[in-house]
């Protein structure tokens, strides 16, 4: 289709911004792959909108005069301090291991992304049952200092605490491989120009760094927006309770899908401040350079040791061990089905993460060609499932499959106990999560190494291939990490939307937290983690590698 | 564009493989159940064994399934419905989603007041829920009623599970059709007062908390008590059977129910399958997996279940505790019990 466009002097200009769409077929053709890619997430949001359409206005008024205040407030207070919590956290150890040089640093490079495998709900759940007034720890502290008092772990600050220790490694990934790639060359740029250390990386390293760290905490608002499993352990009221609080308990279902429109809105504001925050930046690569990371002295290395330990051990080696605790004396309880279980997690995950980083690519090269006002809020709305709470998502999802596939009897039979519908579901739910690490490594394509292989007669697929995809590897792997982890613990759209037989090690988990058994879900909480320990390393290792080579 | 063309196909390529996994399948059972697994699966099996009849079940929160069931409509391949809450029930009645059953059997086995009065479901197995105790801290002589609970006596000693699981909602919703909303207010409301720590996410915690001393008294469906008496038979708690006095209402139960679907391809099926939940070793499995009581009166009880003595169960009828549900939700709502 695309052929050598000839040599045009006013290339140049073109090229410092994103490719402007030259002739109106291109872009219109651009526009129709990325409201494909959309389809089926705006077929969830008119569901949604649609539930605006016919209020249940007696369910409303309760709602509004008894529910929704609190748990805005409630929902408000999470997020920003989940926001800020997670982009401290995540940049500092970042900054740390990706600049600096430590006792334990290779180690901690990957394993503080393990906490990544660990379900948020299983922390929270995990933590209460060691922290809470009946648990080991306040029971010790009783029993060794006299007239202590009941200290409360169930409220706003334990569920925040939880939510960032589960949600750091979003802004760790990403933010890491940016500095890893560029960061060390402008330190230097900076500490040649006679900055000490902490400055040049305040005036340098961190405002470059400033869109993938909002990029990371963007994400990790959005799923604290869409969490219940934890909230719910902390018995913290928000959106996302009162939402099923709704559904199950008032039997209302378009008065919680009004809830998740409010929700959305407050998404949305998200979105476009992100959006404003961008807008008028530019990023472009310097080039690769070899990574010169500072020796620490030995006190600030120890500080740099303990803090990655304390960070890994309270997020992974903890719950991780209590997890074996609970294990052990269930370990009857592990049969043969768990390798079919494991087998099917697997290949739902895999599956995802091959689907969902290409669409995430197409939806940023759709951007980048045809960089439209129209074509940037249709790559929003295609991404705003991330903050919706699962299994709301689902109904929304089956209800829009109905409409979409009614009349239609012969795909419907297809699709029926196939897992097409549960890939799209997960597409709806976790295409976010691919698209921030692809878009950030695409924010740094350089316009002049395009430009030069047009000049040298390369295009289309070629140029793609040869040129871009190499470049924008540490993105993809990024991507497809991420997607791979959160889909092994993916619950309530699993649960809905899996044909027969499709039952994986999370709905396993579900079995038995739903009767109240959590050391018996400690088995398959564990094997997901395992599962996902392996992909974790190998996509570490690559996109570290991609990064740096 | 040509990359993205070939993009599209690889994709493409890759959903019709996964879509050419599935096939349908016909001569069988299908159950769509909010009972979990491991309470479910060993019946499904035995079943199987004795009449060759193969089921295939998927399992979801009731909430969920009944979505699913509605978006289905006649397409659904469910024929059976289990799920755990009165409310579910009479809530997938409300939505047209059960066909009545015309079983002499089923009436036979299952007490009037524990079946719809359409005969749309039918409880399988009973979940009382008594006080639990510090046996260590309380005389049981002090104990009555739920709505003793509110009373002035048990300030900064009482614990509840949160009022977003479907226990305390039915339990209040019973109140309120018994009672009246005002009069039943003012009990949640005296609960709320009495709390000695946040409402908990589960009956288990409930329990612990009262073992470990943060709390004295708590309401708890018996067979959380029961699990952890297995684990731990010394635990200092007792169960004590609420609103046992002459005029009082008994202890509060739910049920786990079946029906049918509206839709069912197989509705003869569905209902021998339930039919035979509902008598002799089925129906005592189905309670004991769990620790539950046996809606068939000739059922004998599991020896652990047996050992916490007999009680009189409110025998209102169970509907009323899904008709109410919503009110009751809203009463715990405006009573700041969350």
């Amino acid at each position: 289709m695309a052929t050598a466009p000839p040599f045009q002097p006013e290339l140049h200009a073109a090229a410092l911004a994103p490719r402007r769409l030259r002739g109106r077929g291109r872009g219109v053709s651009w526009h129709l792959v990325a409201l494909a890619i959309a389809t089926p997430a705006l077929a969830v949001l008119l569901v949604i909108a649609a539930a605006l359409l016919q209020p249940d206005a007696e369910v409303w008024a309760h709602l509004s005069a008894h529910v929704l205040p609190r748990a805005s407030w409630n929902t408000l207070w999470l997020v920003l301090g989940v926001g800020l919590g997670v982009s401290v956290l995540g940049t500092g150890l970042a900054a740390v291991v990706a600049l600096c040089e430590f006792p334990g640093r290779a180690f901690f490079a990957w394993a503080l992304l393990l906490p990544l495998a660990v379900p948020a709900y299983v922390l929270a759940t995990v933590y209460i049952g060691l922290f809470d007034y009946a648990g080991p720890f306040q029971s010790l502290l009783r029993e060794h200092v006299p007239g202590v008092s009941a200290i409360e772990v169930r409220n706003r600050w334990g569920a925040m605490a939880v939510l960032i220790l589960t949600l750091y490694p979003y802004v760790y990934l990403v933010v890491r491989n940016a500095l890893a790639s560029q960061g060390a060359r402008l330190m230097e740029v900076a500490r040649l120009m006679g900055h000490p250390p902490a400055q040049a990386f305040r005036r340098a390293a961190l405002p470059l760094a400033l869109p993938w760290i909002g990029g990371g905490t963007l994400l990790a608002m959005m799923e604290t927006l869409a969490d219940f499993g934890a909230v719910a352990a902390f018995n913290y009221d928000t959106l996302t309770t009162a939402i099923y609080r709704t559904w199950y308990g008032l039997f209302s279902v378009s008065g919680a899908l009004q809830i998740a429109a409010v929700l959305l809105l407050f998404v949305l504001a998200l979105l476009a401040l992100e959006q404003r925050a961008r807008s008028g930046q530019r990023f472009v690569s310097l080039g690769a350079a070899p990574v010169l990371r500072r020796r620490l002295a030995p006190r600030g290395a120890w500080i740099a040791t303990l803090t990655c330990t304390l960070v890994w051990v309270l997020a992974f080696a903890l719950p991780v061990g209590q997890l074996l605790l609970w294990a052990a004396r269930e370990v009857d309880g592990l049969d043969r089905r768990y390798w079919l279980l494991a087998a099917n997690s697997l290949q739902l995950a895999l599956g995802a993460a091959l689907l969902l980083p290409a669409l995430a690519l197409a939806l940023s090269w759709a951007q980048r060609r045809a960089p439209t006002a129209a074509m940037s809020w249709l790559a929003r709305l295609a991404t705003l499932g991330y903050a919706m709470p699962g299994a709301l998502l689902a109904v929304a999802f089956f209800a829009a499959a109905g409409l979409v596939l009614h009349g239609m009897p012969g795909l419907t039979g297809m699709l029926r106990g196939s897992i097409v519908l549960l890939l799209v579901a997960y597409t709806v739910r976790f295409l976010a999560v691919a698209a921030t690490p692809v878009n950030g490594a695409a924010l740094r394509l350089k316009p002049s190494v395009e430009e030069a292989a047009r000049n040298l007669g390369v295009s289309g697929l070629r140029l793609f291939l040869k040129v871009h995809l190499p470049l924008l590897r540490g993105g993809v792997l990024t991507a497809a990490l991420l997607v791979f982890v959160d889909v092994m613990k993916e619950m309530p759209i699993t649960l809905m939307t899996r044909p027969f037989g499709w039952d994986t090690l999370a709905v396993r988990i579900f079995e038995f937290t739903t009767e109240g058994q959590w050391q018996r879900a400690a088995l398959p909480a564990l094997a997901i983690v395992a599962v996902g320990l392996l992909p974790t390393y190998w996509l570490h290792r690559g996109s570290e590698h991609a990064t740096l080579s | 564009m040509r990359t993205l063309s070939r993009l599209c196909c690889c994709v493409t390529a890759l959903l019709l493989l996964a879509a050419c996994g599935g096939k349908a399948d016909d001569a069988q059972l299908v159950v769509y159940t909010a009972r979990a697994e491991h309470l479910i699966q060993p019946l499904l099996l035995r079943y199987t064994e004795e009449t060759g009849i193969p089921i295939r079940f998927v399992t979801d929160k009731a909430g969920p399934l009944l979505a699913r069931l509605a978006a289905e409509g006649e397409a659904t391949q469910a024929d059976v419905l289990i799920t755990v809450d009165a409310g579910n029930l009479w809530q997938a009645t409300q939505q047209d989603l059960l066909a009545p059953i015309e079983s002499a059997t089923l009436e036979a086995n299952v007490p009037a007041h524990l079946r719809d009065p359409e005969n749309r479901w039918f409880g399988l197995s009973l979940r009382a829920r008594a006080i639990v105790y510090s046996t260590e801290r309380v005389d049981p002589d002090q104990l009555s009623t739920y709505a003793g609970l509110a009373d002035a006596r048990w300030d900064n000693r009482l614990c509840l599970r949160t009022s977003k699981e479907v226990y305390n909602q039915s339990l209040v919703a019973t109140m309120i059709a018994s009672r009246g909303e005002s009069a039943a207010e003012a009990i949640v409301r005296g609960w709320v007062d009495n709390l000695a720590a946040p409402p908990f996410a589960s009956d288990t915690q409930v329990i612990e908390a009262i073992a470990a001393g943060q709390c004295d008294v708590g309401l708890v469906n018996t067979y959380y008590v029961g699990r952890l008496q297995r684990q731990q038979p010394d635990l200092p708690v007792a169960l004590f059977w609420s609103d046992q006095g002459s005029g009082e209402r008994g202890v509060h139960v739910n049920v786990s129910g079946a029906g049918v679907t509206r839709h069912s391809p197989r509705p003869a099926a569905a209902r021998a399958f339930i039919e035979w939940l509902s008598a002799g070793e089925a129906q005592q499995l189905f309670a004991s997996l769990n620790l539950e009581y046996p809606v068939n009166p000739q059922v004998e009880l599991d020896p652990l279940v047996a050992a916490w003595g007999t009680f009189r169960a409110d025998d209102i009828h169970l509907s009323t505790a899904g008709e109410f549900q919503a009110a009751a939700v809203r009463l715990m709502d405006r009573a700041g019990y969350h």
